[in-house]
């Protein structure tokens, strides 16, 4: 288990409890289980008082804890006969890019996600889940494919951003973000997508023009990163926390925007602590959101998910 | 040209600095440090007339130079809820931009106009870098929207100029869903089939290049326009290197594809005309600096 800097507290109290029962395992004539379970009892306790309030700031650790499921985990366990689709047929496959025909509920559909990577090896391989043109492009041509055989497309949200490198600026990433989101916003197929991590700004929309957006309770979504905010506005980097408060870049604060549809729970303490639950809850929301779709004709869906945007922000947070 | 020229010399110009420059009158060319007059510099479009460089003109005194005889009806844009977000960084965000207001004297970063350009009527847009660096906020997404619906009720072309460093940041993700909200807008411009022409000038970046920047019919570009989506520096300390001269300038982009045209400010005008006229089948326009049109002028 990988900790915060903010559960420290309760690594210490995690930490003991393990001691304690590997000193026990070591020495069968010690019977350490009641003071185990007691301290077993207290880490619940500051668990749950941890995570019943958390920051914006704690929040985008949270949303950032590489234990964190990812894209893969979803696919894996949410979908049946995935086959992954690669290429944008102009220059490269970008494996920051997730994306292919599935099964969801036995039902065909596209799915196109980021995917971070787990480990230093499949980290790098997956640009951290930075996307440059040729991810976009390939959610493009999936979009694209979607559309003509009437599949809904599923996406997951997790990227702290487009990628900022010189090839990446060279063939044109504003042009492919632009391209995407106006992909997204033209097909007559159900769009619905889901924040898992974190939602890095256009980066993030590229995929999430959506007739259905929702987030899960911990992850954020933001126009630009805390720690960026902080050292152009602030003049600080420092400043991340005040930064990431002010731009209420939450789940709590984004439904309160209007900006998204739904928040989904996660398991106490975060869906690190229990991958397969947290999953197993945006399956269970992902399946809502496409029958609140079913039924609806390719036009009604295009003009609602315009009519959408269009509305958006007609209120402030005060409203 | 005039008794003036005498004194863009660059070395009279040295001469010149180091006295006190009375505020307003002179201008100095940030490129090659020449003294400009205002005057003349903005005769030249606020052109260097030593250099070529290209400064930033506001919306205003672009529309004024760009449709005949200076004349154009502004077209309303809804406003937006004030402060969204209740940001405050350092300052409050009210703060923030009535001091933009105070400084340029417009509502917002964005200008929307319709009047006819070389008797060719049509919907501008332009974005006011002096207003917080025109970042792209709900006033400008209402604004792009508002002119798009313009354009397609009056079955006008729209031309954008572009010029931002931009999200607004105190907005949020309001802001960043401008990128979708103006989508929107463009898509509504080719379903009436009507020319989105877009003209991207100096700087145009982040969230602004990455949606109606980049979906344009026709995108000409102002000469060394800086114009990307994360900027030299980000990626410089991304990739630990060194950027090649010239990177992510109109000119570059043109190289790599993304622009059709990179155009001299002064002879934008012409060119706009050209290409709106040939993409709405229409004859070739009289050039020049035609006078306001006359409404309804008796046949004679
Ligand atoms: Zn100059």
């Amino acid at each position: 288990m990988n900790y915060l800097e903010f559960e420290k507290p309760l690594a210490e109290i995690e930490g003991k409890a393990e001691e304690l029962r590997a000193l026990a395992r070591a020495n069968s004539e010690m019977d350490v289980e009641k003071e185990a379970a007691a301290l077993d009892r207290k880490a619940e306790t500051m668990l749950r008082d941890l995570y019943k309030d958390l920051s914006a700031w704690r929040k985008t650790q949270v949303a950032r804890h590489p234990e964190r499921p990812h894209c893969k985990d979803y696919i894996e366990q949410l979908f049946t006969e995935f086959t992954p689709l690669a290429g944008d047929r102009n220059f490269a496959d970008d494996h920051a890019v997730m994306g292919g025909l599935a099964r969801f509920d036995g039902r065909p559909v596209v799915v196109i996600g980021h995917e971070k990577g787990h480990d230093t090896k499949s980290r790098i391989d997956r640009n951290f889940g930075m996307a440059r043109p040729e991810g976009y492009r390939k959610a493009i041509r999936l979009m694209d494919m979607a559309d003509r055989f009437g599949l809904p497309v599923i996406t997951l949200i997790d990227t702290p951003g487009a990628y900022p490198g010189k090839g990446a600026e060279e063939r044109g990433q504003s042009e492919a973000i632009a391209r995407s989101t106006q992909k997204c916003l033209e097909i007559g197929v159900p769009v619905i997508a889901t924040v898992i991590g974190e939602g890095g700004s256009g980066g993030a929309v590229a995929f999430a023009a959506a007739n259905r957006v929702a987030m899960l309770e911990h992850s954020v979504y933001s126009v630009i990163s805390p720690e960026g905010c902080a050292s152009i506005l602030w003049k600080d980097a420092e400043k991340m926390r005040e930064a990431a408060e002010a731009l209420r870049l939450t789940a709590q604060d984004l439904q309160k925007l209007g900006v998204i549809d739904r928040i989904i729970k996660e398991p106490m303490g975060g869906a690190q602590r229990a991958p397969s639950e947290a999953i197993d809850a945006v399956g269970k929301a992902i399946e809502t959101m496409l029958k609140e779709l079913s039924g609806k004709k390719p036009e009604a869906l295009i003009k609602d998910r315009r009519q959408k945007f269009l509305d958006m922000g007609t209120k402030g947070l005060a409203a | 040209m005039n008794w003036i020229s005498n004194y863009v010399r660059p070395k009279i110009n040295s001469l010149f600095s180091r006295r006190e420059v009375p505020e307003n009158l002179w201008t100095k060319c940030p490129e090659c440090g020449t003294m400009l007059f205002h005057r003349e510099l903005s005769d030249n479009l606020n052109v260097c007339s030593n250099c070529d460089h290209h400064m930033a003109i506001s919306p205003r005194d672009r529309f004024t130079a760009l449709f005949d005889g200076g004349i154009f009806t502004e077209v309303k844009v809804p406003e937006p809820v004030v402060d969204p977000l209740q940001f405050r960084d350092q300052k409050k965000y009210p703060d923030r931009l009535k001091g933009a207001q105070k400084a340029t004297g417009e509502k917002e970063a964005m200008l929307v106009a319709e009047g006819e350009i070389a008797r060719t009527p049509v919907v501008c847009a332009g974005q006011d870098f002096a207003f917080m660096a025109g970042s792209m906020g709900m006033y400008v997404g209402n604004a792009i929207v508002a002119a798009a619906q313009r354009a397609v009720e009056l079955k006008r072309p729209l031309i954008l100029f572009s010029a931002a460093g931009g999200a607004r940041m105190q907005e949020g993700i309001l802001s960043l869903m401008q990128m979708p909200r103006t989508t929107v807008a463009v898509q509504m411009l080719k379903e009436a089939n009507l020319p989105y022409i877009v003209v991207l000038t100096h700087p145009t970046t982040g969230g602004v290049t990455a949606s109606y920047a980049m979906l344009g019919d026709v995108h000409i570009a102002e000469p060394n326009a800086l114009i990307c989506f994360a900027g030299p520096r980000v990626i410089e300390q991304t990739i630990r290197e060194k950027l090649p001269e010239g990177f992510q300038r109109a000119e570059y982009l043109l190289d790599h594809g993304m622009l059709d045209r990179v155009t001299h400010r002064k002879e934008m005008k012409d060119e706009l005309v050209t290409i709106l006229r040939m993409l709405t089948n229409q004859p070739p326009a009289v050039k020049g600096d035609l006078p306001a049109p006359v409404e309804e002028a008796p046949a004679s």
